[in-house]
This record gives C-alpha cells, structure tokens and sequence, in this order.
C-alpha cells in the first residue's frame, strides 16, 4: 500500500496542489487543488534546462479545458468539490484540453439540461402538469410538449403516470422544465410510459454505467428474458417484462448489479438462465 | 496525547453513516438538496438544517446549541451557492456518549456531506481538548477526563491549511494556553483527515 503512504505523506505536506494528470484515477477529495498541465510546466522544477528561453515571458498558449461535474474552477486551478475518482477524456476534434471531471457516487439527482428522466405527473394545472423527478422542485411540463398534441388534440396525461422527457431549462436559478419531443418536434421514445411495469430507484453512478457504450449487463439481461427497459438520469428505471415474477427478479438483479463484482453477476445470471 | 481512532460504516441505504471515536458514536444522515418551505428559503444559497438528537429524553438547550456550532461550520463549508432555493438536512443520532461528543458529531457530519456528494470547499474535522488541574494537555478527553478538566476547548479545523473554523470553550485558561492546545488540535487533525482518506479509498475501491 505504497500510493496510500505517499499519498498520506502529501496530505501531511500541506495539501499543495498536484498535476492532474498524476491524479487521474485516484481518489480525490473536496478541497484538493489539481494543476493544469500548462501550468505544470511552468512550475515543474528541472525542466527549464531544456527548454528555449521564450522571449514572452508572460504568454502561454492556453488551452481550452473543460470543468466538468465535481469540480470547479478556483483561479487558474480546478478545485475539487467532491469526493470521487478523477477521469479525464481527450478532445473529440481539433483543439481544447480535454474534460475533466470527478465520477461520485450519489443517489440525489440535481437536474441538468439535455438529460433524458423519468417523472411521475403529480399535478395537473391549467395548461402544465407538475413532474416530480426526484429533483429539489418539480419540473413543469406543457401540455403542447408532445408529439402532435395541438390545443385542441390534449394528450392523454392523467397524474400518477409515468414520463419519460428531457430537460429544455434546468439551471439553480429556475424552476426546471421538460420535454417530451426533441428540437424537430417528433417523439424520439419519450412521452407517457405505458401501463404496468415497475419502477425503482438506484444510484446515478449505476444508470451512467449501464448506459456506458458496450454495457456487457445490457447484453447479458437482453439474452435473459425479453424484456422493455427506460432509464432515467435521475436514477430510476422502468423495467416490464412478460410475467411478474420476470420483472421482479430484473429489478432486483439491477439494484444489486452495483455491489456485484463481474463474475458474481455471471454466476447469478447462469443460474437464472437455467431455472 | 491520544490520536483519534474512527471507524465509519455506510449502512445499507448508503445514506446514513456512523461514525465510531473511541466509545462515542454518532449515527449522521444527509438529505439534499431537497425542497425548502417558501418560509424558510434563502434566495441566493442553500437552507442547512441540523438536527441532534440525544441518546435518551427530548432534545433540550445543550442540544440546540451544538447543532448551531455544526451548522455554522457546514456552512462555512459548503458551497450553497450552487443550490440556491433548496435545503440540506444533517439528521444526527447519538448512539453512545463517552467524551469528545461534539467532535464526534463535527466528523460524521462532514464524512454524511462528502457520502450525500454535496458539494463543498473543504473538509472539516472536530477536536476536542482538555486541560487538566496542572495543565497537562489531552486530545480527546473520555467522559470522565472532561468532567475533572479545568477546560474543555473544542476545535473545527479545515482541511485545507488547518484553518480554524469554529471553536467552543468551557472553562479557565490562558492565552498561551489556548494557542498550546489549538497546535496540537492541528496536529491531531491531520490523523483525522488520513482516516477519511483512507475509508473513502476503501469505499471507492470496492466499486
């Protein structure tokens, strides 16, 4: 356990600010300070050896780096805010540094625009109905926001449904408010979610690992049973499959898909795949 | 000197924590950001509310004062700009007293804070001093040691520079003695801080 004692040794040191890219991976804690690489150059003993003198001493080529979730920018440095592993990702296109952001695990969902969620219709007034999605406030949906709907032609939205919508406004300042059409006014999967089915709630880490690319639970589950599923970014799940048993037992195999290592989970779905 | 020993547990629900120092525990739950009574909102920064329940009987007086001192230095700390409107609730549970109780809540409150993901500048631990008849100093002083100290102080230090968030005292010293203990309050902090460290890279080990 070397890197705990050296990392132990650095807390004890004073809490100076390290290079990001050292930390990438690792655990990293609210307070920390991380340096740019720019700036690691600039500060980096021994290097300047090497390097030409630069008659401008004072401009450096800035690059364009991206402050994700976690962090938050503290002067030219990125101060951490929460607790959690630091993950980097390389410029797409041309130009820019990268994103930087710290994966946490929590269960409160905090909205954000574009994100896909479900919510449950809690109210009907006038012309908006009141969405509860586990958020601080209810998001407002309009009743003109799905697909085809005109004034005349109402959707069929009772409260206590399910919908699945995306976020057009979501910032600390205002009240949130949602979607069930995309920009070119068509569907697209969201609107009212059908009748039975079962709902349940996890951690955000877990929806953003079965939504990662090439999720191999995703696969595995599909072999399972035929099955309907809906994530949420807020950290619910609508799952329906033939029978009632089938739903329960892929809800219950999903809230403990987090705590399982990747062999234990192969073991359980082995075992269900025979029964 | 005693050196703090902590032990945290994350309890099933993953929401509630219980902080072990010595024989004192406390059981801390945060929820948030959640909705706010228009009463109560704060139109630029998040509503923290405390609440300290003690092992046995009504909460009373004692109680009220300790979740004002937890509740300022959360708010020193936590960065409630980014949910304005809204309200963050520490809900703390005495499980056993045997000294040092106020400390023990300061850490489970900020380890409930870092496990809920809300986000903050710094973290902050809690240290308790007692200064005896003859002035000996002893860091985390059990029950028996407060109840015969000539003062007890207790400190809430940051842990970006140790900075001093909050301090309560009980009790006869000097002003050199004050500064004794505050040092070694932030010597002993560090060992606080290593353990959160080491049990939050337990925690993220396992996923």
């Amino acid at each position: 356990m070397t890197e705990t004692a050296v990392v132990a040794a650095e807390c004890l040191a004073g809490g100076r600010a390290r290079a990001a890219r050292s930390v990438l991976g690792q655990v990293v804690l609210p307070g920390e300070e991380l340096l740019l690489p720019e700036q690691e150059d600039a500060e980096g003993p021994g290097s300047a050896g090497e390097r030409p003198l630069s008659l401008n001493a004072g401009v450096r080529s800035r690059v364009r780096v991206v402050c994700g979730p976690g962090l938050r920018r503290c002067g030219d440095r990125l101060l951490v805010t929460k607790c959690g592993r630091l993950r980097h990702k390389e410029p797409s296109g041309g130009g820019g540094g990268g994103v930087y952001w710290v994966d946490s695990q929590q269960k409160r969902y905090v909205p954000v625009k574009g994100d896909h969620v479900i919510g449950i219709v809690t109210a009907k007034s006038g012309d908006i109905f009141k969405v509860d999605v586990g958020g601080s406030e209810p998001a407002s949906l309009s009743y003109l926001a799905f697909e085809g709907a005109t004034k005349r032609n109402r959707p069929n939205v009772q409260v206590g449904d399910l919908i699945y919508g995306q976020f057009v406004v979501a910032n600390k300042d205002m009240e949130p408010e949602m979607v069930c059409i995309d920009s070119c006014g068509r569907a697209n999967g969201m609107g009212v979610i059908g009748q039975d089915g079962l709902l349940f709630k996890v951690t955000l880490g877990l929806i953003r690992k079965l939504l990662a690319p090439n999720c191999e639970i995703l696969q595995e589950l599909g072999k399972l049973y035929p099955l309907e599923i809906v994530f949420g970014m807020n950290g619910r799940i609508w799952v329906k499959a033939k029978t009632i048993q089938q739903t329960l037992i892929l809800a219950n195999v999903l809230e403990a898909c987090e705590h399982m290592t990747s062999d234990q989970r192969k073991q359980i779905f082995s075992r269900l795949a025979e029964s | 000197m005693m050196v703090a020993q902590g032990r945290v547990e994350v309890m099933k629900a993953g929401k509630f924590l219980m902080y072990f120092e010595g024989d004192t525990s406390v059981l801390a739950g945060v929820y948030g950001p959640a909705e706010v009574k228009v009463s109560k909102e704060i139109f630029n920064k998040a509503t923290l509310e405390v609440i300290l329940r003690p092992k046995i009987g009504l909460p009373g007086v004692a109680e009220k004062s300790r979740e004002r001192l937890i509740r300022n230095t959360c708010e020193a700390v936590v960065l409630g700009a980014l949910h304005p409107r809204t309200s963050i609730t520490i809900v703390l549970q005495i499980i056993s007293d045997a000294g040092s109780l106020l400390a023990c809540c300061l850490n489970a409150a900020c380890m409930a804070l870092v496990d809920a993901g809300v986000p903050m500048r710094a973290l902050f631990c809690g240290v308790t001093c007692a200064l005896d008849a003859d002035g000996t100093l002893v860091l985390d002083p059990t029950a028996k040691q407060e109840k015969e100290a000539r003062a007890v102080l207790t400190f809430a230090l940051d842990s970006v520079d140790q900075k001093l968030l909050m301090s309560t005292t009980k009790g006869l010293f000097s002003n050199a003695e004050l500064q004794q203990c505050l040092a070694a309050a932030q010597a002993a902090s560090q060992h606080v801080f290593r353990f959160y460290r080491e049990s939050l890279q337990r925690r993220y080990s396992k996923s």
